[in-house]
């Protein structure tokens, strides 16, 4: 299936070649961390997260989200789906190499990298969180070409796909999970040592997956002949309204509890990144950005009249994927660090190496994510024309 | 003596399981063992676990405190780092009262307290969170001594420990650390990093091994006290029966052996 790939028109690869020299700027950039040491990033002694596990926080979320579309179809016979699942297979797929890519960045000594291999620790949170992004890799590529290849040959997919699904629909939650317990688990630092941590991260990232996916399910039916379907990206709105109000609840609960309690180690990283402290305030516009950006996302998505209208339901969509962005792919991470153990502030912001490494990152999930959905619509738009029952767009 | 295929495969078959097996078993034994000399050195100092009382009462000016740390940072090749405070490698330091035990502050405080600057280690806790979360054992809890340990050549980067240590006691070489170490000072005797690995106190295991006193202890004058925490005749365990002593967070469950008189 692979050589649909390399059929495309001229749109098709002017972007392929825009993302292949973003990448190979970034690689550059990867050279010069990798002789001079991660102090060509903006991280320190104190901030000794940052960008990078930030970036791979928010992704291992929109790996996780593809479940919304998956377990719907398969376990609710949610017909409408039907034709978003493979994209969001795929979309995981490209978010779970992005996560991989960002922790390997962020290694000081990246060649030694399979030393988590050599000597497994199951004491250690990240060993189970290779387990279960490895696995969850796996499982939706195996998934996703089966059921592809099957639907390009007309055939309905074989039978021991059925249960591979299933277990792939308890393994989305458990990365998510697993990646929230890397933070929530560590004594010490208050901001994230909370038992909602985990609950906050799925709610944030079965907002945000869905979110993205709606942009990208639009895009595709805007520039190829396969519609992924009104009816369908309407659900998924739904989806993401429901998910961004839990977010918002859960972020509330968090608020509430540091502020009524009033310990001090509970509101300091609140402060900081909110209303800065002890005159130190790098975070705090880019935080309110992130708060008016959800703010604007459920007033438009709250409302089924304006969420109906497509190009505003994109609006609210790119908003509540930047906000979330912002709050757990950056605040999150360095909101932890600040203040230090010590209670003194040592800011962080990212470089410029850091800056075109985590831009080459994501150009190349984009490549991935570019070249598993030209083949994926390349077949559905030969074989599945009108094949869900709810009529095609036929292009021209 | 003539082999048929079948009884070569038979036996191929047998010698390969039993290489496999042999090597697991192997492998079995060798997790059992720790990395120790071949045979240890009569004088070495040992102990069940290792624990330092800090008596803040015998340190008098800043040159007391600044002997200790330079007999650590000298005795370790530790990188004098001051282009960038964010690149800072430290494996002794000092800190006031408010920093080094935050949550007890007092304004009305004697100023004295305030402003003492109290000297920071490793804490080499008894349940360290930084081994909790090392995915590759890098960092480690000596079995004999309780010593939390370093393995430079096996540490990966990630500085996870460095999150998940609630003491601050960890460095990361964000470069490469030895254009920073003095050549004419440098200890040949201990390693010199290199960028991307993480570093700390290690309570001088190379000195103990030597039957010497930590490098600190040795050139604070008696202000650092020493000794065995499950031995109740050691130096330490008696001054911590006289003496009121605190330790840094210990509601952390961490159990801190470093210990301060105030």
């Amino acid at each position: 299936m692979l050589e649909k790939a390399i059929y495309g028109g001229r749109r098709y690869w002017v972007w392929i070649f825009f993302l292949l020299g973003l990448i190979s700027v970034g690689f550059l950039a990867y050279l010069y961390q990798f002789k001079n040491g991660l102090g060509v990033t903006g991280m320190s002694r104190d901030v000794s997260w940052g960008l990078y596990i930030g970036q791979f926080t928010f992704l291992v979320g929109v790996a996780a989200s593809g479940v919304m579309v998956v377990l719907p179809y398969y376990l609710h016979d949610y017909k409408k789906f039907g034709r978003l699942t493979i994209l969001g297979e795929f979309l995981a797929i490209a978010a779970v190499i992005m996560c991989m890519l960002f922790i390997f960045v962020d290694l000081g000594q990246p060649l030694r990298v399979l030393n988590v291999i050599l000597h497994p620790t199951p004491n250690s949170v990240m060993f189970y969180d290779m387990l279960v992004l490895s696995g969850y890799l796996f499982l939706n590529l195996l998934i996703g070409w089966t059921v592809l290849g099957a639907e390009r040959k007309e055939v309905a997919p074989p039978k021991w796909v059925k249960p591979l699904i299933i277990l792939s629909i308890c393994w989305a939650p458990s990365i998510h999970t697993v990646t929230a317990f890397l933070y929530a688990g560590i004594p010490g630092r208050h901001f994230w040592l909370t038992a909602i941590l985990a609950a906050r991260f799925l709610a944030s990232a079965f907002a945000g997956g869905p979110a993205l996916l709606i942009i990208l399910a639009l895009i595709v039916r805007k520039y190829t002949k396969f519609d992924p379907g009104k009816e369908a990206i309407q659900s998924l709105g739904k989806i993401v309204t429901y998910c961004m109000l839990i977010n918002v609840f859960f972020l509330g609960l968090e608020l509430f509890t540091a502020f009524y309690s009033q310990i001090p180690g509970h509101m300091h990283s609140f402060v900081y990144l909110y209303a800065g402290l002890h005159g130190h305030n790098q975070l705090v516009p880019i935080m309110w950005v992130s708060s008016i950006l959800a703010v604007i996302a459920i007033g438009l998505l709250v409302f089924p009249q304006i969420r109906k209208n497509e190009s505003l339901l994109a609006v609210a969509c790119l908003a509540t994927f930047f906000s979330l962005w912002i709050d757990k792919g950056f605040g999150l991470v360095i909101g932890g660090f600040v203040p230090n153990p010590f209670e003194r502030i040592t800011e962080y912001w990212p470089t410029l190496p850091e800056a075109l490494i985590t831009l080459a990152v994501w150009a190349i999930g984009f490549l991935v994510l570019t070249i598993l959905y030209k083949i994926a619509i390349s077949i559905k738009e030969e074989v599945v024309f009108d094949k869900y029952g709810e009529k095609q767009i036929k292009a021209e | 003596m003539s082999i048929n295929r079948r009884k070569f495969l038979k036996m191929a078959g047998i010698s390969t399981i039993l290489g496999i097996g042999g090597v697991s078993a192997v492998q079995g034994v060798k997790n059992h063992v720790e990395a120790s000399q071949v045979s240890r050195n009569p004088a070495a100092l040992t102990a069940k676990r290792w624990a330092m009382v800090v008596d803040m009462s015998k340190f008098k000016s800043e040159e007391d405190y600044q002997k200790c740390i330079n007999a650590c940072h000298l005795a370790h090749n530790v990188p004098h780092i001051t282009d960038n405070p964010k690149h800072e490698v430290k494996w002794m330091w000092t800190e006031t009262y408010e920093h080094a035990f935050p949550g007890n502050e007092d304004q009305y405080r004697a100023e004295r307290f305030q402003e003492m600057p109290f000297l920071m280690l490793c804490n080499h806790c008894e349940n360290p969170p930084c081994v909790r979360v090392c995915p590759t054992q890098a960092t480690f809890k000596r079995k004999s001594d309780g010593i939390v340990m370093m393995d430079m050549h096996r540490c990966i980067g990630c500085r996870f420990c460095m999150a998940g240590c609630p003491y601050g006691a960890r460095s990361f070489n964000y470069k490469n650390p030895r254009p920073y170490i003095n050549e004419s000072k440098e200890n040949r005797e201990f390693p010199t990093r290199m960028k991307g690995v993480v570093e700390k106190c290690t309570l001088c295991y190379e000195r103990l091994a030597k039957g010497l006193q930590p490098a600190c202890v040795e050139a604070s004058n008696g202000a650092l006290i020493f000794g065995d925490l499950e031995d109740p005749n050691s130096a330490v365990r008696k001054v911590l029966s006289e003496r009121f002593t605190i330790r840094r967070k210990p509601e952390l469950g961490t159990g801190p052996s470093v210990y301060y008189i105030i």
